[in-house]
């Protein structure tokens, strides 16, 4: 029979709850339900919730070719400096979004450091594109997966690779075949956790991919705009926005976390 | 268990606000284009009375407005158009009849050198030149309609911002070839944005309306706030700014 839960631990954890939800019922108390139906199928809203979608997703993908081999990377080398560069994987973390979404531009835009060059030999200007869009995310989405995937990595028994290897496996073999599934949990984790926190993602798409509608105005960028002038609006946009990222995000974990628990 | 439930009181003790006991003490929420000028006309009003203390909270005027009828405590609302001031005495947050103390007009920025060769409003339709604009639902959105739509040109901008600092970030970095902002933005800006006044100008001239609140913590130096800034002091320091007489 199992012990009593201790209260020392519940009583927390219960607060913790009612205060991630309480904000949340918020929304759903003061929503203006008799506008939801004509709001949801609104042209614009359409357009921002699937430019949001998209988006998302492209940044997730980005996010995890490059984001897993630089866990990989982080986790199983013998790098020099590797420590203060597990540090710098998190610098979008912490910076203030609009901050990267500034130093993106400085990199990137017509006259960064990288970006004139891209504008002068291949005509390719990124600020105002939903290409742009998809970077802002992915900047400041991918440390969610890198630390994700790193933490799983190394949490990972090595032995099992190493079995691999004295069998005569190459290093590529033994991370598709060995290292990946045995991480997938994290991969996972990771992967939802990068497309959540790239969806909701405002502050640096709105400074570096700007804001105009069907090009890079994202549901969080209408959102901030409703909020101006008409707040029942934004509160309905809101709600969009999270039942929809529910809904995928639930949706993803009975497909892939499912397993025997 | 106790220490958890000293926690949660102590973290609950940071939500209610101390009623304010120093007299001369009052905050000022102002639209974020008053910034400098209303820092200095805080400083000065601090030095003609002596014991006074004013701190601001500066913002996009409907976040202000927001704020104001959710309840947040103010003594004066300083907004940068009448729509935001209607909101918050709708609702009785405000009950005093708000006067206008500045005005504001746009003008065309651009970055240092006009990289772009802007001459006028027209450049605004030329679909190669980066544009940035504010979006519709924000005041300088507003007044930029306005004045496109009584110069009848139709404008290709490439992006709608979500208020003046984020057009003026575009513009001095050289994102972008033009915008259109307020002047007083374009003087706040500093040497890396050039501002170019326009004729049609004068069809979208914008109210600064201020007003105490009807329930300020401390109504009289409030008041005295609403004056200093109505004085002939304060329009000189508005007028520095950029703003002209209303």
């Amino acid at each position: 029979m199992r012990s009593r839960l201790p209260v020392v631990l519940v009583l927390p954890a219960v607060v913790g709850l009612a205060f991630l939800l309480v904000p949340l019922a918020g929304l759903l108390i003061k929503a203006p339900w008799a506008t939801l139906p004509a709001q949801l199928f609104s042209q614009e809203v359409g357009q921002a919730l699937q430019l949001s979608l998209i988006c998302a997703s492209l940044a997730t993908i980005v996010c995890l070719v490059l984001g897993v081999p630089l866990a990989w990377l982080l986790a199983r080398s013998d790098l020099p400096g590797r420590g203060v560069l597990r540090a710098l994987v998190t610098v979008p973390l912490v910076l203030p979004p609009v901050v990267g979404g500034v130093a993106l531009l400085l990199v990137l835009g017509r006259r960064g450091v990288v970006g004139q060059y891209l504008d002068q030999w291949f005509g390719i200007s990124l600020p105002f594109t939903t290409a742009g869009v998809v970077l802002a995310e992915a900047f400041v989405a991918m440390p969610f997966l890198v630390i994700s995937v790193e933490g799983a990595l190394r949490a990972a028994d090595p032995r099992f690779e190493e079995a691999a290897a004295t069998l005569g496996a190459s290093r590529w073999l033994t991370f598709r075949r060995v290292t990946l599934p045995s991480v997938m949990p994290g991969v996972v984790a990771g992967t939802v956790l990068c497309w959540a926190r790239a969806l909701g993602e405002f502050g640096a798409t709105i400074t570096f991919a700007g804001n105009f509608p069907g090009k890079t105005t994202t549901m969080p960028l209408a959102v901030y705009l409703a909020l101006e002038t008409d707040p029942d609006a934004a509160i309905v946009l809101s709600i969009v926005l999270l039942l929809v990222s529910v809904a995928v995000l639930a949706g993803l974990r009975d497909k892939w976390i499912s397993g025997p628990s | 268990m106790r220490r958890v439930l000293a926690l949660v009181l102590v973290l609950a003790g940071c939500g209610t606000t101390q009623p304010s006991t120093s007299g001369g003490e009052i905050t000022v929420f102002a639209a974020a284009s008053l910034t400098e000028s209303f820092q200095q006309l805080g400083e000065e009003f601090e030095a003609a009375n002596p014991g006074t203390k004013v701190s601001f909270n500066f913002a996009g005027s409907s976040a202000l407005a927001q704020q104001l009828n959710q309840g947040a405590p103010a003594d004066v609302f300083a907004s940068a158009a009448p729509a935001n001031m209607k909101q918050v005495t709708d609702t009785g947050t405000i009950t005093a009849t708000p006067t206008t103390f500045a005005k504001n007009t746009l003008q065309i920025a651009v970055p240092k050198g006009n990289p772009g060769k802007i001459t006028g409003l027209a450049d605004f339709a030329k679909g190669d030149l980066k544009i940035a604009l504010c979006a519709e639902q924000v005041p300088c959105g507003a007044a930029a309609k306005k004045v496109f739509a009584a110069a009848k040109i139709t404008p290709s901008p490439d992006t709608l911002e979500q208020d003046v600092k984020a057009v003026l970030t575009k513009v001095s970095l050289g994102e972008v070839d033009a915008a259109l902002v307020y002047r007083t933005d374009v003087q706040a800006a500093g040497d890396k944005v050039e501002g170019e006044d326009f004729a049609e100008a004068s069809s979208a001239v914008n109210d600064y309306p201020i007003a105490p609140l009807a329930k300020a913590p401390n109504a009289a130096t409030a008041k005295a706030f609403v004056d200093y800034v109505l004085s002939e002091k304060g329009k000189k320091v508005l007028a520095a700014a950029g703003f002209t007489a209303p």
